[in-house]
Formats: C-alpha cells, sequence, structure tokens
C-alpha cells in the first residue's frame, strides 16, 4: 500500500513536465509570468476552468446574465455564444464590455453567474443541507434523549462553541440572541468558503472570500448589525465622549470626528483582514504551484529539486491554510460579536 | 485614464448583487430552521440536565432525613421495649408477690382452721372420755353395789381408789 503511494507520487512527478510543455506551449517562448497566472487564478472567471490538455481548455461554461448599454435588452448566453457588440476586454482582467456606437467601450450591468457566484451558491447548498438535516434529527428528539453523536454531534458542538464562546461572552447576556443566528450563518458561510475554496478542482477553488466583494458584503452588514441597533450610551460616546469640552465642541470637534471615523474604520478593517488572509492563501499556493514549472524550465536538476521544495510547501501551506480557514472565520466572528457588545454597553459605571 | 486595480480588488456589481442575494437566502434558512433548532434543543437538554441534577440532590436528601429518621424510630422502639420489659419484670414481681401473700394467707388460716378443729375435736374427746369415765364410773359403781356392799367403810375406799386410778390415768 505504502508502495503504491511511493508509485503513485513518482509518476505524478515524471508527468509534471509533460503539463509545463502545455502550459508553456502558450506562454510565448516558455517564459512563465508567474503574477499574471496567480492573478488570473484568484480573479472571478465566466467559465469553470478545469484543465489544459494540448492547448485545449476543459471548462464548465456558466451562465452569462447582461443587460446591453445600447438597446437595453437582457441577454442570456455563455462564453462561447457572446451576442454581438459584446466582448471580453483583456484590459479589464477579460470582463465584459459592451462597443458603443461611438467607439467607446463601456461596461454593461453584467449578473452573470460567475465562477465566483457558483461557488457561492454550492456553499448556500452546502450549507443548507448540512443545517436542515442536522434541525431534522432534532425534530425527532427532545430534551431527554441523549446527546448527538457523529456528525450531528460535531456540528452542535461547533455551534454551541461559537454561540457560546465567541458571541455570547462578547456581546453580553442580554443581548446576544438577536444577533446569534447572524454572526452564525457569517462564521459558517465564511468557513465553508474558506473550507471549499481549498479544493483545488471542480466544486471548490474559487477564491471567493479572497475577492474585496464578497468580504465587503459581510462588512456592510456587520456594520448594519452593530449600527443600526446601537443603543444611546453608544451614539453618545461617539457625539458627545467623556472628555473636556475643547476636545469635542470647540475648536474643533475632534473626538466625534474620530470616533465617527472609527465606526468606518472597524467594518473596513474586517473586510481587509478576510480579504487579505484568504487572498494571501491561495496567492502562496498558487505561487508554489507556478514554481514546480519554473523550475522545469530551468532544466531538470532545478526541476528535481525545486519540486520536492515546493511539493512539501504545498503540503504544508495547505494544513496551514486548513487552520487559517477557521481561525480568519473565527476572528471575523469574533470581532463582529465585539463591535456589536461595544454598541451596547451599559455606560460607565464599571470606571 | 482609470484605476486598473488587480480583478480581486475591482469592486463587481454582479457578484455584490448575487452575493447578496445568496447570503440573505442562506441566512433566512439557517436563523429560521437551522441554528434555533440546535441552541433550542442545546438549552432544553442544559435544563433537564440541571434539573435532573438538582431533584437527585434533593431525593439524596430525603432520602438521608429518611435515614435519619429510621435511626430515630429504631431507637425510640428500643427505649419503649427497654421501658416495656422494665414494667413487665415489675409486674411480674407484684404478681409473684400476691401470690405469695396469698399462699401465705391461706396457709395460715388453713393453719389456724386446722387448730380449732383439732381443739373442737380435744373437747369433744374430753367431753367423750368424761362421758365414759362416768358411765364406767356408774359401772363401776353398779359392779361394786352388785357385788357385796359388805361395809360402808370398805366400800367407800374402794370407790376412792378406782376414782383415783381413773383420773390418773386420765391425767397422764
Amino acid at each position: 500500500m505504502k508502495r503504491i503511494k511511493y508509485i503513485l507520487l513518482l509518476a505524478v512527478v515524471a508527468l509534471l513536465p509533460l503539463r509545463m510543455s502545455a502550459s508553456g506551449g502558450h506562454g510565448d517562448g516558455g517564459q512563465l509570468n508567474i503574477p499574471e497566472i496567480v492573478l488570473e487564478h484568484l480573479a472571478d472567471a465566466y467559465e469553470w476552468h478545469i484543465a489544459t490538455y494540448d492547448d485545449r481548455h476543459i471548462s464548465i461554461p456558466l451562465p452569462i446574465i447582461v443587460r446591453s448599454a445600447n438597446t437595453g435588452e437582457w441577454h442570456f448566453c455563455t462564453a462561447h455564444t457572446l451576442p454581438e457588440g459584446f466582448f471580453f476586454d483583456a484590459g479589464h482582467h477579460g470582463k465584459i464590455y459592451e462597443k458603443m456606437a461611438d467607439g467607446t467601450a463601456v461596461r454593461p450591468i453584467d449578473l452573470s453567474m460567475t465562477k465566483n457566484v457558483v461557488q457561492i451558491w454550492i456553499v448556500v447548498a452546502v450549507l443548507i443541507t448540512v443545517f436542515l438535516s442536522c434541525a431534522r434529527w432534532y425534530r425527532k428528539r427532545d430534551a431527554k434523549s441523549a446527546a448527538p453523536r457523529g456528525f450531528v454531534g460535531m456540528m452542535e458542538m461547533l455551534v454551541m462553541s461559537i454561540n457560546d464562546d465567541v458571541i455570547k461572552a462578547s456581546i453580553g447576556e442580554k443581548h446576544y440572541r438577536r444577533y446569534a443566528p447572524y454572526l452564525l450563518t457569517v462564521f459558517f458561510f465564511i468557513f465553508t468558503c474558506n473550507l471549499i475554496g481549498l479544493i483545488p478542482i471542480f466544486p471548490g477553488g474559487a477564491n471567493v472570500t479572497g475577492n474585496i466583494n464578497i468580504t465587503l458584503f459581510l462588512a456592510v452588514c456587520t456594520m448594519l448589525a452593530i449600527n443600526l441597533f446601537g443603543n444611546k450610551e453608544y451614539w453618545k460616546e461617539i457625539f458627545w465622549p467623556d472628555v473636556p469640552l475643547f476636545l469635542k465642541a470647540y475648536p474643533v470637534p475632534i473626538m466625534p470626528v474620530i470616533e465617527l471615523f472609527g465606526v468606518f474604520t472597524k467594518p473596513f478593517a474586517l473586510m481587509i483582514r478576510l480579504f487579505a488572509n484568504m487572498m494571501a492563501g491561495h496567492a502562496v499556493i498558487l505561487s508554489f504551484t507556478c514554481v514546480i514549472f519554473l523550475g522545469w524550465s530551468m532544466g531538470a536538476g532545478f526541476g528535481m529539486g525545486l519540486n520536492v521544495f515546493s511539493v512539501l510547501m504545498m503540503l504544508f501551506m495547505n494544513c496551514l491554510e486548513v487552520l487559517v480557514a477557521f481561525v480568519q472565520a473565527y476572528v471575523f466572528t469574533m470581532l463582529s460579536s465585539v463591535f456589536i457588545g461595544l454598541a451596547h454597553q451599559e455606560g460607565h459605571h464599571g470606571n | 485614464m482609470e484605476l486598473n486595480l488587480p480583478a480581486i480588488l475591482t469592486p463587481d456589481l454582479g457578484l455584490l448583487f448575487w452575493m447578496a442575494i445568496a447570503f440573505l437566502v442562506v441566512f433566512g434558512v439557517l436563523a429560521k430552521f437551522g441554528f434555533p433548532a440546535i441552541i433550542k434543543m442545546v438549552d432544553e437538554r442544559k435544563q433537564y440536565i440541571d434539573d435532573s441534577l438538582r431533584k437527585a440532590h434533593e431525593a439524596n436528601e430525603k432520602l438521608a432525613n429518611i435515614q435519619k429518621e429510621g435511626e430515630s424510630i429504631l431507637q425510640e422502639a428500643r427505649e419503649r421495649q427497654a421501658q416495656i420489659l422494665k414494667e413487665a419484670t415489675a409486674t411480674r414481681d407484684a404478681i409473684v408477690e400476691k401470690a405469695q401473700e396469698k399462699a401465705r394467707e391461706e396457709g395460715a388460716r388453713l393453719l389456724s382452721e386446722a387448730k380449732a378443729e383439732i381443739e373442737s375435736e380435744k373437747q369433744a374427746a374430753i367431753s367423750d372420755i368424761r362421758r365414759q369415765v362416768a358411765t364406767l364410773s356408774v359401772e363401776i359403781a353398779e359392779k361394786v353395789l352388785r357385788e357385796k356392799l359388805s361395809t360402808d367403810k370398805a366400800q367407800m375406799d374402794l370407790i376412792d381408789r378406782m376414782l383415783d386410778d381413773v383420773s390418773s390415768s386420765d391425767k397422764r
């Protein structure tokens, strides 16, 4: 058994140069542009690329939904059947642009089901399946039956540890119930996205949480959750804090300005943290993958040495990313809870 | 010329739109059917366990109370037993005493009755003897008279001698 694995590994290593030459074919002279490749793999796409073999791309076509800026018509198509007037603009990461009558190119309203969108829906389907099956388990039982085992037990443990140790601990016994469903959803959404993003082939692999749009949306939701339900004390702390008058009213209301700035920097930090961590993880793994090809383009000796090094580093990074997947989801949830908790403080009774 | 950021940093309306829909869907479903079921069940189970623990504690306490009560009842029973035994002994002693008393009285009565009877028997015997003596005397006198009352003197001596014999034998 061990020997078979060993032989398989050797075969994979031996086959790598073939793939290298295949991908090097369209690299113009065999020079690899690693930043370009990495960014391309991190980016969203209109089709789900699986492999390239012999210059033929094997990919799953995804529906493109665009509204023409010229005619106001909605178009449904795939990347291969793009209607007249639309084109993938290489200068804008291959996004769909439309040629106007005067020759300029504009970005039409583009609601395509891109790779990231499909990935999000897969995550949504996974989450709903998992939690509804867990909920069904609970519906069949009552409080007197034994605690669940196996998968349901694990999910219960995970949910309750987030609920009790993060949400309840950060927001406080009094208000946490209202926010728990949102924060739990955020946690499991990010966690599942991160984990599925680590699977290199089809059902996963899209860089969802490493895309600023996703983290922007989550951060805006958290910002709304913080500010819409903040109590009087919270707003007083922002606009009329307990500082000398010259700091908060005259000549310049410097403290309110700083506090108001903080209202936006908190979610902004959340957005950037999640985005940067997940993006960097994917980028590092992709870079080590590219190093394999780079090594082979330098010669067989370099290739063997760098391959071993890169494979080891990739394995290590993948293990690390599993940890990071959890940690980042945990941190996002925890900081959101802490910020929400700060908006529900009971005044300065403590000090 | 507009700023050309990397693709992952470029805001994208379509992605935001779908993200919003997908997130709202998953949030709606999970917040309504997913998490509350789990959290509610765990809370209920916690409540149940707490209740059970409290009940077990109470039952333990009750058991200890019952044990204590049982011991006190046992103690009481033992005391009562001792008391009853003492009373029984006293009663027995009293009964024995009474019986002895009665027996003694009875004995005394029997004795006195026997004495009285003996006395009366004695009296009867004495009177009988007297009667016999008289009869004998009369018979003797008859005999004497029948034989020969030659001299008064000799007759009188004979009578006296005979009477002395009789009385001396009687006295004896």
